[in-house]
């Protein structure tokens, strides 16, 4: 007899449309106005690369390689010869940014934290080719973020 | 010119042969990249044939051509929906090759982590299934609530999806202050969101009639079939490699197996929800039980030292060179270890010949099994109800491929 009373009244689909209505109305909204509003990122996110430089504005790289020897996906191309001053720097550091796999190796490996996945994600490009990023493009990632990546890094370095 | 045609028999061509019909690869209901070809009478299914392989990327060969630690992103590609858990599988057979246990609260963190995947999985999965067959709300409520686990995400190793957090002896970082307590708050509202999922979907007429008696696989034929997870334990069979041959601290854990009666759609669907609640049982005995203490094994011959350290002491710092160039040699031997991934079994085969790398390395997904068992249930349904098939067999191509 309940089972008839419930399946005549349609009560499962009532119960529903009330559980809709009562969101629709009562529950505040989550949904953000994307490009005004953003959602939590977190101190760790891997986005964009950079290349940091020391505060005095020399560049941090030395060209060790670790980098290019960890990435998975081979994204990483260094050339490195003595400057004039005889310090081991970069002559070439490229990222092919649509062959990287985002899986922050090439950080973790760094040894002077010269590489860096930063907060930055909104970097979509019109052509491909803008995204195989050269030294320079890099390094004004580094010069763009470099407040926030270093804060960043500090408020997670207790944990590495 | 009609008097030249030859006299046909009207009985004959209203006779409709089974035609053949191609679903998918572009079909937003088949879940991915999945081509079926249907052999159609009229409008109910004669034979469906799962065609695969249009997201083969070479996994199990790329990995052989990798250290174990780059190893370890190409676990996250596999089930894209889930990806702890199958690093779970790969680090927890480095792991049994090198003889190494990761540290108490590096385990707790694991299985904390591949439980909360667990759900995020089945949200996905029972919303999308509940999309398929006419339900749009419980797909936007549950992706708000996805947000949220995949906030932890990041904020444990910095990516919403592809975490590349297990690594082999323990996980990469220690879990930030202040996450936990969030979880442990998530798991108390959560229930609320599943019970308003529980009433919008288990009884509700449509719902039921689009799933019940659907796709019926018996306990005989699942196990035939090679089913395991939600699949295999919705047929009535109690089998969860959680319980049979636990990894990691899940003997410590106390939960319970759903396990379903009837085998049909709507009784997959009722083990995932379930099951849902199981997993936040186990997520809070982790969250109140998490030991200090390292998080991933203190040997620097397997896993880098702390960067402090590398920074300070000559001999850490030759380690962490080691380590991201040639890696680490594990010696020769060979594994099958499997953990139960949120779609069923999922193994990983490693063969080591006492290199840096693997020299083979197979992997076994559970959706591989479960779709080809997509004939014989489909077979005598509508259309329509392959849409269900596929939705309830929690189907990522990901995984299927490799």
């Amino acid at each position: 007899m309940t089972n008839f009373l419930n399946s005549f009244l349609l009560v499962e689909i009532v119960k529903g449309m009330m559980l809709t209505l009562k969101y629709m109305f009562f529950v505040p909204r989550v949904t953000i106005n994307y490009p005004y509003e953003k959602g939590p990122l977190s101190v760790r996110f891997r986005g964009e690369h950079a290349l940091r430089r020391y505060p005095n504005g020399e560049e941090r790289c030395i060209a060790c390689k670790l980098c290019e020897a960890i990435c998975p996906a081979q994204a990483i191309t260094i050339e490195a010869e003595p400057r004039e001053d005889g310090s081991r720097r970069t002559t070439r550091y490229d990222i092919d940014m649509t062959k990287c796999i985002y899986c922050g190796l090439c950080q973790e490996a760094c040894p002077v934290d010269a590489i860096v996945e930063g907060p930055n994600f909104e970097y979509a490009t019109e052509t491909r080719e803008e995204l195989f990023y050269n030294k320079q493009k890099l390094l004004d990632n580094g010069d763009r973020w470099e407040a926030q990546i270093a804060s960043n890094l500090a408020a997670d370095a207790l944990y590495r | 010119m009609s008097h030249n045609l030859p006299s046909v028999d009207i009985q004959d061509e209203t006779h409709i042969k089974p035609y053949t019909m191609n679903f998918g690869p572009q079909h937003p209901a088949a879940h991915g990249v999945l081509r079926l070809v249907l052999e159609m009478e009229g409008e109910v299914v004669e034979r469906a044939d799962p065609h695969i392989g249009l997201l083969h990327r070479g996994t199990e060969k790329l990995i052989e051509y990798k250290t174990y630690m780059q190893a370890t992103p190409y676990f996250d590609r596999l089930d894209y929906v889930a990806p702890m858990n199958q690093e779970h599988a790969f680090a927890l057979a480095v792991e049994k090759l090198l003889g190494i246990t990761p540290p108490p609260r590096a385990q707790y963190i694991r299985v904390l982590f591949c439980e909360l995947t667990r759900i995020l999985n089945h949200i996905l999965n029972i919303t999308t299934f509940a999309l398929d067959v006419g339900a749009i709300t419980p797909a936007l409520w549950g992706f708000e609530e996805r947000e949220k686990g995949m906030e932890f995400y990041d904020r444990v190793c910095g990516a919403r999806l592809h975490a590349n957090y297990f690594r082999p002896g323990g996980v990469a970082f220690d879990m930030p202050a202040g996450l936990a307590a969030d979880m442990l708050e998530w798991t108390d509202t959560f229930p609320k969101v599943l019970d308003d999922l529980d009433s919008l979907l288990t009884n509700n007429r449509i719902f039921k009639q689009r799933t019940v008696d659907i796709g019926v696989a018996t306990a005989q034929q699942a196990l035939d079939w090679g089913f395991t997870g939600p699949m295999l334990r919705g047929s009535g069979v109690a089998w969860d490699l959680r319980k049979s041959q636990p990894y990691d601290v899940y003997d410590k854990m106390e939960f319970d197996i759903p396990v379903g009666k009837t085998g049909d759609c709507y009784a997959r669907y009722l083990v995932r929800m379930e099951e849902m609640r199981q997993s936040l049982k186990i997520m809070k005995q982790c969250l109140y039980n998490l030991p200090g203490g390292d998080y991933k094994v203190n040997d620097y011959k397997v896993s880098p030292p702390p960067r402090s350290e590398m920074k300070s002491s000559m001999e850490a710092m030759i380690h962490h060179f080691k380590l991201f160039t040639e890696g680490y040699h594990v010696p020769p031997g060979e594994t099958y270890t499997a953990v139960e991934a949120p779609k069923g079994e999922f193994g990983v085969y490693l063969v080591s010949d006492g290199s840096n790398r693997p020299y083979r390395c197979h992997i076994r997904a559970p959706g591989f099994a479960h779709l080809q068992a997509l004939d014989f249930m489909s077979k005598g349904h509508m259309l329509a109800d392959v849409v269900s098939n596929i939705g309830s067999m929690d189907i990522v191509f990901g995984e299927i491929d490799r």
